[in-house]
């Protein structure tokens, strides 16, 4: 082997090895949640309502309530978001105001979620009345989505070629159709992608839905969207740090729970991107 | 030659890029049912031309337009003017073949579909017939509609293209540099294709390549500078220019 190969060899193998540290934790993090809560997973605790000071029985409202946020989030954040950034991508006009706007979106991204909790709390729990509910709730986490759903639908409208555009208005389509037919259909892959990324934010999220939502112990489940319910990253926080002589298994399994539940949004979003990617339909 | 007929006439066509002044003082008439080819070196303005007719180069920040171009007696910089109609009527086929990475059949419905003209499907089909055949590919592709269009050769996708803008029945069809990326068997091929079409349509191609100018077109303007220089006959350009500086670059003095 020649010098260049070898150098080639090492270079290969730094960054092999480098990547290796970046997968470790995250293996390591999975592994010591499974091993540390399988024994406490059952079918019980993901179907009952947890009791006797939530020493015995299950997380099934938390679970719910995370879903319904999940949900609700994604009820106002997607088409706000996705619609805001196409038309920043392709309707608004280069100018002082837009710039601004792209700015203040990308350092949206950077406010602590604690912030945008005490926001919540003020505008939606006090100010317009929701109370401390799912509706609140929803609506700060959707806000907190916003930056990286606009972004990452940003930066997929930006990828599709800028041609595709020309051949579509030099046939005589509207701006509208060409982002309909043209644009989107190319860029919902990478929306899928940033989407379901800020949405795993936001299921694993404590702070914003402190003080808009979560339930310390409501084991009924709730009837509408003002009401209160239980969130997996809640009451994770309360079982670990305020219920004396809590089993640890349960919060590894309440933990894996959540990590479960992150995970089959990735797959659901890896899934429909393949289907796209297929079929790029019309 | 029968008695000629403007198709669209272009009237003292300015435009600026911001500051840039891009096409200066333009005047050009061109005929009815004949190719005309603008040739003059890279940069000169040939493309943005092209652009003004079909009004794509509204799409661009900050670039003004003076001047009129008349078709059909209306000013397409006229507020009046549907640019979706214009662009209807005036079809354009872009450099390098950009087929949508589709079927074969959604790239050709795709102009029925906006412009909201999908019917029956026997009437589509029909449609789609038509433009392949008009391109010479309904022969080879009517069992393969399905196929996605980026897997056909560059020859037959740019053929793709052209059928794409046959389908909305355009009367002009604009060609910027059709057959920079074919082979010189491809490129002959297109510029017989162009030959027939010039029966029904009226054709302006852009090229920098002077052979195929000389051996499609019927009149030829030669740009430089943003300037058109000269106008005229495709064999008078070629064989008698009145001006030295078309002479210079047809002889490949510059260029
Ligand atoms: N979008 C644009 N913004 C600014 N200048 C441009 C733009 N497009 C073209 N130009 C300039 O206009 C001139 C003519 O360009 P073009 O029409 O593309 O030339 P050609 O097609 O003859 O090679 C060139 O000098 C080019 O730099
Ligand atoms: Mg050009």
């Amino acid at each position: 082997m020649n010098a260049a190969g070898i150098r080639q060899k090492i270079a290969f193998t730094i960054l092999g090895l480098i990547t290796l540290l970046v997968v470790a934790p995250i293996v390591l993090i999975i592994y010591y949640v499974i091993s540390r809560g399988w024994s406490a997973m059952s079918w019980e605790f993901l179907t009952a309502a947890p009791r006797n000071g939530m020493k015995e029985g299950g997380i099934f409202p938390a679970i719910v309530g995370t879903v319904l946020l999940i949900v609700g989030t994604m009820l106002f954040s997607l088409p706000v978001g996705i619609l805001s950034a196409v038309y920043l991508v392709e309707y608004a006009k280069d100018n002082l105001f837009t710039r601004l706007i792209k700015l203040s979106v990308v350092n949206l991204s950077g406010i602590p979620s604690i912030v945008y909790g005490l926001f919540g709390f003020t505008l939606f729990v006090v100010f317009l009345g929701f109370g401390t509910s799912i509706l609140a709730g929803s609506l700060t986490l959707a806000i907190m989505s916003l930056p990286v759903i606009i972004t990452a639908t940003k930066e997929a409208l930006e990828a599709v070629p800028m041609t595709y555009r020309e051949i579509s208005l030099s046939l005589g389509a509207t701006r509208w159709q060409t982002v309909r037919y043209c644009v989107l259909p190319y860029a919902i892959p990478g929306i899928l992608t940033g989407t379901v990324l800020s949405l795993s934010r936001a299921a694993g999220e404590t702070a914003p839905i402190l003080f808009t939502v979560a339930a310390f112990y409501l084991p009924r489940l709730p009837r509408s969207v003002f009401d209160q319910v239980m969130a997996l990253p809640y009451h994770l926080y309360v079982i670990s740090t305020q219920v004396p002589n809590m089993p640890a298994k349960l919060s590894f399994a309440t933990g894996l729970v959540l990590i479960g539940l992150v995970c089959l949004m990735n797959l659901v979003s890896i899934v429909l991107r393949a289907h796209y990617r297929k079929k790029k339909q019309w | 030659m029968a008695a000629l007929k403007t198709r669209i006439s272009i009237e003292n066509l300015n435009m600026f890029y911001g500051d840039f002044h891009a096409l200066k003082d333009v005047c050009l008439q061109v005929p009815q049912n004949n190719v005309t080819a603008l040739i003059g070196p890279s940069g000169c303005g040939k493309s943005t031309l092209l652009r003004c007719v079909n009004r794509m180069n509204d799409l661009i920040d900050g670039v003004r337009t003076e001047g009129r171009i008349i078709i059909d007696d209306q000013n397409i910089f006229s507020p009046e003017t549907d640019v979706v109609l214009l662009r209807k009527k005036v079809g354009m086929v872009f450099q390098r073949p950009n087929v949508f990475d589709q079927s074969i059949l959604n790239n050709l419905r795709f102009g029925l579909r906006i412009h909201r003209q999908m019917r029956s499907k026997s009437e589509t089909m029909e449609l789609i017939q038509k433009s392949l055949e008009d391109v010479g590919l309904w022969d080879i592709l009517k069992d393969k509609l399905h196929h996605n269009a980026r897997q056909l050769s560059l020859e037959q996708q740019q053929r793709l293209c052209i059928a794409r803008v046959l389908i909305l029945l355009p009367e002009v069809i604009l060609l910027d540099e059709p057959c920079s990326s074919l082979d010189p068997i491809a490129t002959m091929r297109i510029e017989e294709l162009l030959r027939v079409l010039r029966e029904r349509y009226t054709l302006v191609i852009v090229t920098h390549n002077m052979q195929q100018a000389a051996r499609a077109s019927d009149y030829t303007g030669f740009m430089y500078m943003g300037q058109l220089i000269e106008f005229g006959l495709t064999q008078g350009i070629f064989t008698a220019p009145c001006k030295e500086l078309t002479e210079n670059y047809i002889t490949g003095h510059f260029g």
